[in-house]
């Protein structure tokens, strides 16, 4: 359960910039889900519910945004969209791959009052 | 409270094995939580809201923490010119006898340190121990993974030395360590032929982010269902660039390889 750490790696960010900013609350925070990454959603949201209580995103509504993932063939030059980091590339089947999208793991923005 | 990074709060445990420490113990540990925090300012940029609110563009990596301790332990380990490993797994594949057996038959061509991460006990650190390198254990209790800033503190009570190896065992998982670089030089990938061959398949990311696999216990392949030239495709679908070498523990069949490998590095 790695989405316990990252959920507390997201606390600590919006309690830092809460706390910078003089905020008594954070009303709504934004983040950046790539659908490369490892965190399973399912046990995010459980871990989100676990980890938030007691801090300042217990009542935080929370948008999530899921990047799809993009990567361009190192071989063909070609770009597509990737489901998977085993997928070939759709025009040469070759598996050299830039991944330019998707491993995306970020809080954007907070709303603060 | 740490006086390294100023964390404080509880969290992992640190056990420094074999070692003298100020009391004169065979085992001494402490405990460390996370309280890091940054000081990078982004352009809080402010629109309506509720009366009262505001927007603040934060824009920051989750793992930025973690990252940015990963990079000052490289730069250590540079530094020192040592040779970090983080070797991963599912549980059960070998990583431990793969250590006994490295640590035992290159004696004396280095220095060898190892980290031990695991959830509950010390038995592979005991392992590691009996073979006469020194080995620092981390239990992660409910963690799943070893993050930079666990390795970081138990390399405090290693005092390693210049041209030193390092192999840091991570926790018996294909999943969850993937996402934290520990600020090793290179991930070794441990599957086993007692696994299926679409393990690359089912957990790309850590094939992904690994430079070398090994696949070992191949002196079971004859009892077992294992398409070794698959399993080796499936791996390098994900990775075309990872170096893979075939082993077995028990018979010492390929480990010659997996020393040059070592050697080269
Ligand atoms: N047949 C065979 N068995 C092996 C080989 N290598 C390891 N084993 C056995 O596999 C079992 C697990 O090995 P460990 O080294 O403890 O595995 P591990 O990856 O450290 O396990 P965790 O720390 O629990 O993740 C032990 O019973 C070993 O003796 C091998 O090459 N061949
Ligand atoms: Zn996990
Ligand atoms: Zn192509
Ligand atoms: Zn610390």
């Amino acid at each position: 359960m790695h989405e316990l750490s990252i959920v507390m790696g997201i606390v600590d960010i919006a309690e830092e910039h809460a706390r910078r900013e003089g905020a008594q609350s954070v009303e709504e925070i934004e983040l950046e889900i790539g659908c490369l990454t490892t965190v399973e959603m399912e046990a995010f949201e459980s871990a989100w519910k676990q980890a938030v209580k007691t801090t300042i995103l217990e009542h935080s509504v929370k948008t999530i945004h899921r990047t799809p993932g993009r990567a361009g063939c190192l071989e063909c030059a070609a770009e597509f969209p990737l489901e998977n980091l085993y997928d070939a590339c759709p025009d040469c089947q070759g598996h050299f791959l830039q991944i330019y999208q998707g491993k995306e793991l970020r809080v954007r923005s907070l709303v603060i009052h | 409270m740490c006086s390294t990074c100023g964390c404080d709060g509880d969290g992992h445990v640190i056990s420094h094995l074999g070692q003298q420490d100020q009391a004169g113990g065979q085992l001494h540990s402490h405990t460390h939580g996370h309280g890091h925090h940054d000081h990078t300012h982004s352009l809080a940029k402010s629109h309506e809201h509720h009366p009262g609110s505001r927007v603040v563009q934060v824009e920051k990596d989750v793992l930025y923490e973690n990252n940015l301790l990963a990079e000052r332990n490289r730069g250590y380990f540079e530094a020192k010119e040592i040779l970090a490993i983080n070797l991963v797994s599912s549980p059960g594949s070998g990583k431990t006898t793969l250590l006994e057996r490295t640590l035992t038959d290159l004696q004396g061509d280095a220095d060898f340190f190892v980290i031990e991460g695991d959830q509950q006990t010390t038995l592979d650190a005991d392992r590691i121990h009996a073979t006469g390198a020194k080995v620092v254990q981390i239990n992660t209790n409910k963690g799943c993974h070893l993050d930079a800033h666990m390795v970081m503190h138990a390399m405090q009570g290693l005092k390693l030395s210049n041209n030193a190896v390092l192999f840091i065992e991570n926790v018996g998982n294909l999943v969850c360590p993937a996402m934290f670089d520990l600020g090793e030089q290179e991930r070794v990938v441990i599957m086993s032929v007692t696994e299926g061959d679409d393990k690359p398949l089912k957990y790309p990311d850590m094939f992904h982010s690994s430079s070398l696999c090994i696949i070992n216990k191949t002196d079971l392949l004859p009892y077992v269902p294992f398409d070794i030239e698959k399993a080796a495709a499936n791996a390098k679908r994900v990775n075309p660039s990872l170096e893979i070498i075939e082993v077995s523990c028990t018979t010492g069949e390929g480990l010659s390889q997996w020393y040059e490998w070592l050697q080269s590095k």
